[in-house]
């Protein structure tokens, strides 16, 4: 490894300054994070930078935290085969908005993008060919976001007096059970139903 | 009904390859436009096998969720299982016994070889030949065996656990390794005296599906896909984890970047790996195979007969599961068909907040269309067989 975290930290701030929100390093993994909109100037000084040469994509994934106002974090992560180093690089994005398509710069964020907006919607302007990828044909909705259930809203069987493959809404035997093992004594943060109904009276 | 159109000029086919296909290795539908016999584009429907392993995994403790690795790659179990122990060791700060790490690379190599076996002879099978797969597969069996008697199963193991290994192996099993090691390359050098020098098999793969170096870093591939072309790339070496540093191995690189070159490839790295296994075997301390400071592991059978504190340790274990603190990390392994990522956000509970599974085969077959371009028809059955896809870890 020839540049040590610290150094591209400080390397990279200077660098590409304006175009940064911040950056953050735990164990051992350098995470920058960046406005939206710059992500391809970002990715593609990445990767022609003599010093840096992340001329590889490893992936692109979306997070949800449905508390935030800018809802989804898209997260790349990219790998230096030169200089055998790693680097991860955050940006936000609200629902309904994009970001700039980087497969100009990385013809393998394709399907990386195409996964993201079918697990997440999250929207990559710029794209060739923003189809969904893992999902079923005329599936609806996000199936990663935190407020899509993990049984999903249709079920399909084969039917056999229309003969074809037909689509229903879920119904299951025993409904899904989501057991609740967190300690309340330590980490779980639990508001009671008793006591939101006395504050809001 | 005016006169009839006369066709003279040829028209382009497009042309539905499988889902349901024995050379697809697994549920992949291929829309293939082909130009008379000649491939102008391949667009790869994917999906067929999603089940939704990364939504399921936010729902368990982490330990119900390490199953579920085992059916990603499921001709390699224990090598996704080890990204996913990696990561949580790393977030927790366990440390891993020494005897355990032996076992898990000696595992992880016999992971290797169960993939690469696989692969190398469906390949050839693709290609025309069908003894490889036979003789192939006895030695499959054999180390499927193997998986059993450490694990109890012959595949989906569950045997990685975070903080070491489920159980010690017993001491017989080692030894029947070292003897596999043995009689194993000799196996291998019958399977290469039928393929290396053949001449139908050279036809259909010297020269097919070529990557150079500079398009295997921009469509992100990984392991023997890169190495095939030339570059001296393997994570076991590059950033070494468990004890990969102390050991003595060879990588093994290609040089035309074709499908014959990652065959040949392949077939060095089996030799390796059964180098490795050797050394593990002879290296191989006495010891714990799992944590002991009771941080992710279950208390001793014996002890909890005896203290209340186990029995509820035990109990809270198996029911809400440890906590990973707050944090996220990125943890790779050489995985047989490249690098096989877990992207792990904790949000300090017992249950991953999100679990990315970074896929190899998924890179790699996204580039169907760019490998395949120019080819024959016949030759997409080379590629797919090359590149190594199994549907398990594209779908998820």
């Amino acid at each position: 490894m020839s540049k040590s975290i610290p150094d591209l930290e400080t390397y990279l701030l200077a660098e590409l300054g304006t175009a940064l929100t911040g950056s953050e390093v735990s164990f051992d993994a350098l995470t920058l994070n960046a406005h939206a909109e710059q992500i391809v100037k970002i990715l593609t000084f990445l990767r022609d930078d003599s010093q840096c040469r992340f001329e590889t994509l490893i992936d692109i994934c979306g997070v949800d935290y449905p508390g935030r106002a800018r809802r989804f974090d898209v997260v790349y992560h990219l790998l230096s085969m030169r200089e055998n180093s790693r680097l991860r690089i955050k940006v936000k994005v609200e629902e309904g908005g994009t970001v700039p398509s980087v497969v100009g710069v990385y013809p393998a964020a394709n399907w990386n993008e195409r996964e993201a907006f079918d697990m997440y919607g999250i929207l990559f302007s710029g794209h060739p060919d923003l189809r969904r990828i893992l999902t079923d044909y005329g599936f609806e909705g996000h199936p990663l976001r935190k407020d899509f259930p993990l049984s999903g809203h249709v079920q399909c069987r084969y039917d056999e007096e229309q003969r074809r493959v037909v689509y229903e809404p879920v119904s299951l035997t025993q409904e899904f059970r989501n057991f609740d093992n967190l300690s309340p004594w330590e980490g779980a943060k639990y508001v009671l139903e008793q006591e939101t109904d006395g504050e809001g009276q | 009904m005016a006169d009839i159109e006369v066709e003279t000029e040829g028209r382009n086919f497009t042309i539905n390859f499988g889902p349901q296909h024995p050379a697809a290795h697994g549920v992949l539908r291929l829309v293939v436009e082909l130009d008379g016999e000649v491939v102008e584009r391949v667009d790869p429907h994917i999906g067929l096998l999603h089940r939704g392993t990364e939504k399921l995994i936010e729902y368990k403790t982490y330990l119900q969720a390490l199953p579920y690795f085992d059916r990603l790659d499921y001709v390699a179990p224990m090598n996704q299982e080890h990204a996913f122990c990696l990561a949580i060791e790393k977030l927790t700060g366990v440390v891993v016994p020494r005897r355990a790490q032996f076992i898990r690379v000696l595992y992880c190599e016999i992971g290797r070889l169960l993939s690469h076996l696989l692969n190398v002879t469906t390949q050839a099978m693709d290609v025309g030949a069908l003894t490889p797969p036979l003789w192939g597969f006895e030695e499959r069996e054999k180390l499927m065996v193997f998986y059993e008697r450490a694990s109890g199963s012959r595949m989906h193991a569950a045997y990685f656990r975070p903080g070491g290994v489920h159980q010690d192996l017993p001491p017989d099993l080692l030894e029947d390794i070292g003897e596999f090691c043995e009689t194993f390359p000799k196996v291998l050098d019958d399977i290469e005296t039928l393929l290396t020098d053949n001449r139908i098999f050279k036809q259909r793969n010297a020269d097919i599906g070529v990557v150079s170096q500079q398009d295997a870093l921009e469509w992100g591939f990984s392991g023997v896909m890169v190495r095939g072309s030339g570059m001296a790339w393997d994570l076991r070496r590059a950033q070494p984890y468990e004890v990969y540093s102390e050991l003595d191995f060879d990588i093994a690189i290609g040089k035309h970047g074709d499908c014959y070159d990652r065959y040949l490839v392949r077939m060095a790295e089996m030799r390796e790996s059964v180098k490795i296994m050797q050394q593990c075997l002879k290296k191989m301390p006495k010891g714990p195979v799992m944590e002991t400071g009771g941080k992710v592991a279950p208390p001793k059978r014996a002890e909890m007969k005896q203290s209340m504190e186990a029995l509820i340790h035990h109990f809270k274990l198996y029911t809400e599961g440890f906590h990973v603190p707050e944090g996220e990390i990125y943890c790779a392994v050489e995985a047989p068909k490249g690098e096989f990522g877990v992207y792990l956000i904790s949000d300090g509970t017992n249950k991953p907040y999100r679990c990315k599974i970074k896929a190899p085969g998924f890179m790699h077959l996204q580039a169907m269309d760019y490998l395949n371009k120019g080819h024959m028809l016949a030759d997409i059955a080379a590629i797919i067989g090359s590149i190594d896809v199994v549907f398990g870890e594209i779908d998820r």
